[in-house]
């Protein structure tokens, strides 16, 4: 594989002289989209509606290029699994694949299962003028960056978490949006009327999916669960504060029943009219304010998550896409990455409300923000939750153990457990898990 | 191969010849037991003694895992959690099914219809049909709850409580597997001879009387048939729970068939997961073993 991209090299070296690139540069159009003709890519995507988005938009690549491109999506969880095994064999049966940062990034960049961008993004006969690397935001490069300077994916959208609320609830009960974690709770409580069925607050309580809610807390005091050197903190103060937030808010303001909620459950609370604020990702708005599957079109605010009591953040999610280090189709595989993150495909996740593109440029077409269905105050908490946006999860290998051990101990404090045991507890259990994981 | 005949019994010369094109016979059936069966066997043994984690590295660490499991409070809760499941899985389809074949074995208008409807949650697709009881068990947009509280009940929490959710669960497997059970014990009593049933009215016994002296005894071959095929059905539940609660709420309904996917194909050990299938291999075959034995007493008895 690496002879084969020094092929590359040493060819558009000689083809190309220095002088020459400085003249193709000015003229934009002279880039080779189609060096690579007749190259057949085989392209693994997360189902998703930026999967769709490729997929729809796969014709224009193939007759950019004239690379013929065979693609899938397969949902989420098996995914996951999917490219774990497939990497794991050592011929994976891709040469394209996103993945989700949140979960897999660690995993990827310790075993080195996908290609160092690097030497590519820096090669002008390879990258296109009209990429505009600076157009990329700085928090999603990072996001897509390994802790040893690797970049391993090229970053395509992220998801913020804000604190979706019902604008009629909140006037009927004279309740102003809260402006700190604790006045979620007041909040909250003065929402609930539980004779009408309508609770203040609505938030996954299903072990796994929860984490994100008690991590989105955490970051109210400027915390994470896991230090920079790799030491859990989740039974400091800070972090069982936060768990205290969550069983409350969970125990007493919260739907019967939430504690096996996962996003799906929460959101058709919410959409029915029956949950006053909501705490999930940005991304799963489009169907609140579809007259078919809510009731509450029209109303829906779109906060961001206030501040806590030392720090003010949005927890963040995010997917990127990159090369199977494995793939002799670098060259190909490249092009199709970069054609999936440029400026035309970016518009469109934000045009459709697919995605929040890791692109700055979409944000500042007007056209856009005029003719959104979502409306000022969404487009206006998306770009603040962008500004103080930190990891949601820790960068570790076995997130999913991470996710469930620490579910479990949250969802047994809505059962009634004392959260500062439930957490010392399951950091106790989840220790020799992660030294485990760094140790091999 | 090695035995060398007595040297009394001098073999023909084709004798051996046969044996070894006999062989040949059987090559492609062994071949496939080989590869389907007794690979997948050893590969689990040898798996199982490694610590083995996907996209990491394999080390060799004895019964490291076993002794592992042993410490392990989740795996210990799934095992419990396993037997009470499968107890009440069993229990339910066995009763109410033995109840609706006594009433589908009566003559009355519409029996067939009334029998084919009967059987219909048989043919559904257990995912789809998860899916959709998620959507009724909802506590507060559900349909149940909403038929529920219409006449006064109390509103359930179902799937969505650690102290309701293996019974509804089990009322899932219930719906969907009576219909099973009933179809073998309608077998059964069509199967039954008609005398018995004669003598008894002749000497004058209740319809009570008939059933507990005469209908169960007979039936209860076909009783235990459908019992021990709902045991190991039972035992082995896996996509009606991981669609509806994926071993949720926390680990109220994780069953070792949940807990050992999470460890194979979510936290990708494995290697531990392989420990997990052996020990619920023996779990299988000692149950299996309690249930023919009893099965084989009810023969005996009979005769």
């Amino acid at each position: 594989m690496k002879i084969f991209r020094r092929h590359l090299l040493a060819g558009a070296a000689g083809t190309l002289a220095a002088p020459a690139i400085v003249e193709q540069v000015g003229a934009q159009s002279a880039f080779d989209w189609r060096r690579f003709r007749g190259t057949e890519l085989e392209v693994s995507l997360t189902l998703s509606p930026r999967g769709d988005t490729l997929q729809r938009h796969q014709k224009e690549f193939e007759d950019l290029t004239g690379i013929k491109v065979g693609s899938e999506q397969v949902p989420e969880q098996q995914h996951r699994q999917k490219l774990v095994i497939e990497f794991t064999s050592g011929r994976p049966s891709f040469d394209v694949v996103t993945i989700s940062l949140h979960v897999s990034k660690r995993q990827v960049g310790k075993a080195r299962w996908l290609t160092d961008l690097r030497p590519m993004l820096n090669d002008p006969s390879l990258l296109s003028p009209d990429y505009d690397r600076a157009d990329v935001s700085a928090g999603g490069l990072a996001y897509a960056t390994q802790a040893d300077g690797r970049v391993d994916t090229l970053p395509n959208s992220v998801d913020y978490w804000i604190l979706y609320y019902n604008k009629e609830l909140f006037e009927q009960k004279g309740v102003a949006y809260p402006r700190t974690m604790d006045e979620i709770v007041t909040a909250a409580e003065k929402l609930t009327d539980k004779g009408r069925g309508i609770y203040g607050f609505v938030g996954r309580g299903l072990k796994n999916a929860n984490i994100p809610v008690w991590t989105s807390w955490l970051l109210g005091q400027g915390q994470e669960t896991v230090s920079p050197d790799g030491r859990l903190l989740t039974d400091t103060p800070e972090a069982i504060w936060a768990g205290e937030l969550y069983k409350r808010l969970m125990r007493e303001w919260a739907p019967p029943g939430s504690i096996g909620f996962n996003w799906n459950e929460c959101q058709t609370s919410f959409a029915q009219g029956r949950a006053a604020m909501w705490l999930d990702g940005i991304g799963f708005a489009p169907p609140l304010e579809d007259p078919t599957r809510s009731r509450i079109v029209g109303k829906v605010g779109y906060g961001v998550v206030p501040p806590g009591p030392k720090a003010h953040h949005s927890a963040m999610f995010g997917d990127g896409i990159g090369i199977a280090a494995a793939s002799r189709k670098q060259g190909a595989a490249f092009l199709y990455i970069q054609w999936a993150t440029m400026k035309a495909n970016h518009t469109r996740l934000l045009q459709t409300g697919s995605g929040v593109p890791t692109r700055n440029s979409p944000f500042r077409n007007q056209d856009i923000m005029q003719n959104s269905k979502f409306g000022r105050e969404w487009f206006e908490t998306l770009l603040k939750s962008g500004e103080i946006a930190r990891p949601g999860l820790p960068v570790i290998i076995p997130v999913t153990e991470f996710r469930d051990t620490f579910g479990i101990a949250l969802t047994n404090t809505i059962g009634g457990a004392d959260v500062a045991a439930e957490l010392r507890k399951a950091t106790a259990e989840f220790q020799p898990i992660l030294d485990r994981s760094e140790r091999a | 191969m090695k035995l060398q005949p007595a040297p009394a019994v001098r073999k023909r010369r084709g004798a051996r010849l046969e044996e070894g094109g006999y062989f040949w016979f059987i090559a492609p059936a062994a071949i496939v037991v080989a590869a389907v069966i007794v690979f997948p066997w050893v590969f689990t043994l040898y798996m199982s003694v490694h610590a083995w984690k996907l996209g990491g590295t394999r080390e060799f660490v004895g019964l490291a895992n076993f002794a592992r499991l042993l410490g392990d409070d989740r795996f210990g809760w799934s095992v419990l959690r396993t037997l009470w499941f499968t107890l009440l899985a069993v229990v339910a389809p066995v009763v109410l099914g033995l109840f609706a074949a006594i009433v589908f074995n009566r003559k009355f208008p519409l029996r067939g219809l009334a029998r084919t409807v009967f059987i219909l949650p048989m043919m559904a697709t257990p995912v789809a049909i998860a899916l959709v009881w998620t959507m009724m068990f909802h506590p507060q947009l559900g349909v149940l709850n909403y038929l529920l509280t219409s006449v006064g009940i109390p509103a359930s929490q179902w799937v969505y409580h650690a102290d309701s959710v293996i019974p509804t669960l089990v009322m899932v497997e219930t719906w969907h597997w009576t219909p099973l059970v009933m179809l073998i014990v309608l077998g059964g009593l069509a199967a039954l001879p008609s005398d018995p049933f004669e003598a008894a009215r002749i000497d004058g016994a209740n319809p009570w009387q008939v059933f507990r002296h005469v209908t169960w005894p007979l039936l209860l071959p076909y009783v235990a048939v459908a019992a021990i095929i709902r045991t190991i059905d039972a035992l082995k539940t896996f996509d009606t729970i991981f669609v509806i609660t994926q071993g949720g709420p926390g680990t109220a309904s994780e069953t070792i068939n949940i807990f050992l996917y999470l460890q194979a194909f979510a936290y990708y050990e494995l290697g531990y997961a392989s420990a997990v299938v052996l020990v619920f291999f023996v779990l299988i075959v000692v149950l299996s073993l309690v249930m023919l034995r009893w099965r084989q007493r009810l023969a005996e008895a009979t005769k």
